[in-house]
């Protein structure tokens, strides 16, 4: 069954929710799509971004049974990275499954 | 009696990782064993999975169900692996690859996907299994020995990755145990490699258990990244 970018989208903002949970308020992210993950302007620190990519992956598995690796060699040869913020990596996860599962 | 806690070993259906599971099992641990055959070990707190530790689909099966039956892992073993003796000038290239695959991917495999549970709760205890024939340069174990010193280096290189989680790793280097690894080898060969141990004599398996229960233990945090070699090597 096809999983729809909503039930995706809800899943990265429970994610967030969980790495937030170890940081303080002034450096929480922020649950909407326009939130950055990656590069200069991103609150995450590199080890902060591992532990979110890692959240996202085991909850798709565990709620949507979607076995997707967010660091495969595909998403990192994209043009654009898939992590640069919650839409992209949203976009990213949604049309991959679309890719994995034929209608 | 060790309630609650949870442990992953690779490669039980024989051998040491038989030993480990009936072992951990015995202590009240939740065990999670997996091989690519069936398992005889028939107590409750046991679950066995048929896996290819190279396979990294039901590797990840392995992870799914211990997330949701457990929420916790305390302890993997890196157990599983494979021998073979042979001159370089006649090893194959297929042996190169699944000696490889079996004793440095799987062990990678497993040790990543226990990263990510260990990581979420701060605890973890990891022990991968390796040989003196690392520090031993053994004649004829060249591809052997070269899997096992790779299962130490990134051993330690995993240490420093985790310790900021709480979680140790730590190797063994095993000498010679009575199992099915060093059935076919012939018997000068073996009394030739424990003529070179300090203690000559074949690891018993309780000296296993010794060690990997001090090495999990929780008043063991501040040792990680290390290899304790069998034997006085």
């Amino acid at each position: 069954m096809k999983i729809s970018a909503d039930q995706i989208r809800e899943i990265i903002y429970e994610s967030i929710n969980e790495i937030n949970s170890f940081f303080n308020k002034d450096k929480q992210l922020g649950i909407k799509e326009e939130t950055v993950l990656y590069g200069q302007d991103s609150r995450l620190d590199s080890l902060g971004l591992v532990n979110l990519i890692v959240e996202v992956e085991q909850r798709l598995t565990d709620k949507l049974n979607l076995n997707i690796d967010l660091t495969d060699e595909k998403a990192l040869s994209q043009n654009q990275s898939p992590f640069l913020t919650v839409k992209s990596l949203c976009d990213y996860i949604y049309n991959h499954q679309n890719q994995q599962t034929p209608e | 009696m060790e309630l609650n806690k949870t442990i992953l070993i690779t490669g039980t259906s024989k051998g040491i990782g038989r030993y480990l599971s009936e072992y951990y099992a015995g202590k009240g641990f939740n065990v999670i064993g997996c091989s690519r055959s069936k398992s005889d070990l028939t107590v409750e707190n046991y679950h066995h999975f048929l896996t290819d530790v190279t396979d990294e689909t039901k590797v990840k099966e392995i992870f799914t169900f211990i997330r949701k039956k457990f929420s916790r892992l305390d302890v993997l073993i890196n157990n599983a692996g494979i021998a073979s003796m042979n001159h370089v000038m006649l090893t194959p290239i297929k042996s190169v690859e699944k000696i490889f695959s079996v004793n440095f991917t799987g062990m990678f495999l497993f040790c990543r996907e226990a990263s990510k549970i260990m990581s979420k709760q701060k605890f973890g205890r990891i022990i991968n299994l390796s040989s003196v024939a690392v520090k031993l340069d053994l004649e004829g174990e060249a591809v052997y020995a070269a899997s096992k010193s790779a299962v130490v280096s990134f051993t330690k290189v995993l240490s420093k990755e985790l310790s900021e989680f709480g979680i140790t790793v730590n190797s063994i280097g095993l000498t010679p145990v009575k199992t099915d690894l060093i059935k076919g080898v012939p018997e000068e060969k073996i009394n030739s490699l424990l003529d070179k141990l300090t203690l000559k004599k074949f690891t018993e398996l309780r000296d296993i258990s010794n060690l990997t229960d001090f090495l999990i233990g929780e008043e063991s945090s501040f040792i990680t990244g290390q290899n304790i070699n069998f034997g006085g090597v």
